[in-house]
């Protein structure tokens, strides 16, 4: 059974539906049958579930955002990106990948520096904790095998990043982990951080990282060998431990599948 | 379909550990497909230790059946792969809109019953369940909307529906108590006139009345124990057209585990009381 080509009418309340829940003005103008229905009370009952629907899905994607900023905040802030950006899909735990960025140029969040590279690695989390499976490479592998020239390839759940001038990773640490005890915690140190988040097992971890470390995956990460990737650390960060920083990458589980030619 | 299935809860991850722990005897779970749309991770380890041990049921809220549009080939290839994998016992969706234009409104939309819309909407179910190799079970949504233009009552769409292409019906009766509630009909009437030998799946929820305008505007918002009334309305259903299966759907403000069970067991008597007096 094939649809009719054109279907306007359907098509037409749909269109004006769709625009009357997320339009911020309920008074703008829209024609006579659908004022009929925005204008009954019933109508809200749709624009606030999908609302809160949509602001429900931010604030669980974004939990150290939420606990930096408050519930309040984070979801009169939700409420703008909505608008903005309404899900691309239905799978709502997957929501708000631009909500790092959005943030990043958000005049009330000016104050707060870090809150889009904290909003990143809340990203982050939730990208490692729905990405394929794949085993990670088991540290033992790189004893027993000439890597030189070897490319490894980050695993499918991993994800790092550097920022320069702010301990994003610890900033996140602390607001990530719900019960944290900021009052018998170390005074925060200024300075720029990296963070590894992976998921070796079952579940998702993280770990800190130098600019050398960042470094190496990028380079690992375009296809380069792992030797060229070493130079790129040290390049970052000239007092790199390589032995330690290869330790910490493959306890980690970064790495996936090993490609033992990188000239191919 | 060779199991029969009484009483089941909708699950969430709050409820994982106790849910796979539970032995209730002929307790099946019913979840979200969209939840459980992931390349890989715990979610979908989660699901896989469940239904090792329970049957499930899969419940599309986002298939978006009665768009004026094609249903998403990637959303329907995904939920395929899932029916693949997990083998429910049941799948169904909703005959409401959700996506439109690219853009995802996390709600079920309505939309005037026209021969138009059935044209469409039949066509989409009928490519869903192409892709899916089986049949599914659309569902009675929520109503708060008078809507001009309607050429068909709800209950003659679905059955038409249903005559085009083989799907079956899920009755959700808090749906139709809320609705009754809120347009004005009378629930009674409707549930006598839902064609028994279609329904292959029956859900019961609770609703809250709106902040501002009290029972005038019931919301079918799942985040309250199923209502008296709606208990009363399920049993002389079932009196009727004898037991199917029967989900408690809780999505929000969520209880004790051993609440949900309470109220599945009242609807798992309901179930088997007349089947054992029928023996």
């Amino acid at each position: 059974m094939q649809p009719p080509s054109a279907t306007p009418a359907l098509r037409a309340f749909q269109d004006g539906f769709a625009q009357a829940l997320i339009a911020p003005d309920a008074r703008a103008r829209v024609t006579p049958e659908l004022a009929a229905l925005r204008d009954q009370p019933g109508f809200a009952v749709y624009r606030n579930t999908v609302m809160k629907g949509c602001i429900d899905a931010l604030q669980a994607n974004y939990p150290a955002v939420e606990r930096l900023v408050g519930a309040q905040w984070l979801r009169a802030a939700a409420a703008l990106y909505v608008r903005a950006e309404l899900p691309s899909h239905p799978t709502l735990f997957d929501y708000g990948a631009g909500f790092a960025q959005f943030l990043r140029t958000f005049a009330p969040a000016a104050e707060l520096p870090y809150l889009a590279g904290v909003a990143r690695l809340d990203r982050f989390w939730t990208e490692a904790h729905i990405a394929r499976d794949e085993p990670p490479l088991p540290p033992a592998a790189l004893a027993q095998q000439d890597l030189e020239q070897a490319v490894l390839q980050p695993h499918a759940a991993a994800r790092w990043a550097w920022f320069d001038e702010l301990p994003i990773f610890t900033i996140w640490q602390r607001n990530r982990d719900a019960t944290f005890d900021h009052n018998a915690a170390p005074e925060i140190v200024w300075r720029g951080e990296g963070a590894l988040i992976t998921r070796p097992g079952g579940a998702v971890q993280s770990v800190g990282l130098d600019a050398g470390g960042c470094a190496l995956l990028d380079a690992c990460a375009a296809g380069r060998s792992l030797a060229d990737a070493a130079q790129a650390a040290l390049s970052a960060n000239a007092r790199v431990d390589l032995a330690q920083l290869m330790a910490t990458l493959l306890n980690a589980g970064a790495f996936a599948d090993l490609q033992r030619d990188a000239n191919e | 379909m060779t199991t029969t299935l009484y009483a089941g809860l909708s699950l969430k991850p709050e409820y994982y550990e106790e849910a796979n722990a539970c032995s209730a005897d002929g307790l099946w779970f019913e979840v979200h497909p969209e939840n459980y749309m992931v390349a890989g991770g715990p979610r979908l380890a989660w699901l896989e230790t469940i239904r090792a041990r329970h049957p499930i049921s899969l419940h599309g809220v986002a298939l978006s059946l009665a768009a004026d549009a094609d249903p998403d080939a990637s959303h329907l290839q995904r939920l395929a792969q899932l029916v693949e994998r997990f083998e429910p016992t049941l799948v169904s969706e909703h005959l409401a809109w959700s996506t439109w234009r690219g853009a995802y409104h996390p709600d079920l939309l309505p939309f005037p019953r026209t021969t138009q819309a059935l044209i469409r909407i039949a066509a989409n179910i009928g490519r869903a369940q192409d892709i899916l190799r089986r049949p599914i079970a659309i569902e009675n949504p929520s109503h708060y909307l008078h809507i001009e233009g309607h050429e068909f009552g709800e209950i003659e769409f679905l059955t038409e529906l249903a005559r085009r292409t083989g799907c079956s019906l899920l009755l959700d009766v808090n749906n139709v108590y809320v609705s009754a509630n809120n347009m004005g009909f009378d629930a009674q009437s409707y549930l006598a006139a839902f064609p028994a030998a279609l329904i292959t799946e029956i859900h019961l929820a609770g609703h809250t009345a709106d902040p501002a305008l009290g029972a005038a505007l019931l919301i079918d918002s799942h985040d309250a124990p199923v209502d008296a009334a709606v208990w009363a309305l399920y049993e002389s259903v079932i009196a009727r057209i004898g037991p199917r299966p029967t989900l408690i759907e809780r999505d929000g403000n969520l209880p004790a585990f051993g609440e949900l069970l309470s109220e599945r067991e009242r609807a798992n008597s309901t179930l088997t009381v007349p089947a054992l007096l029928a023996a």
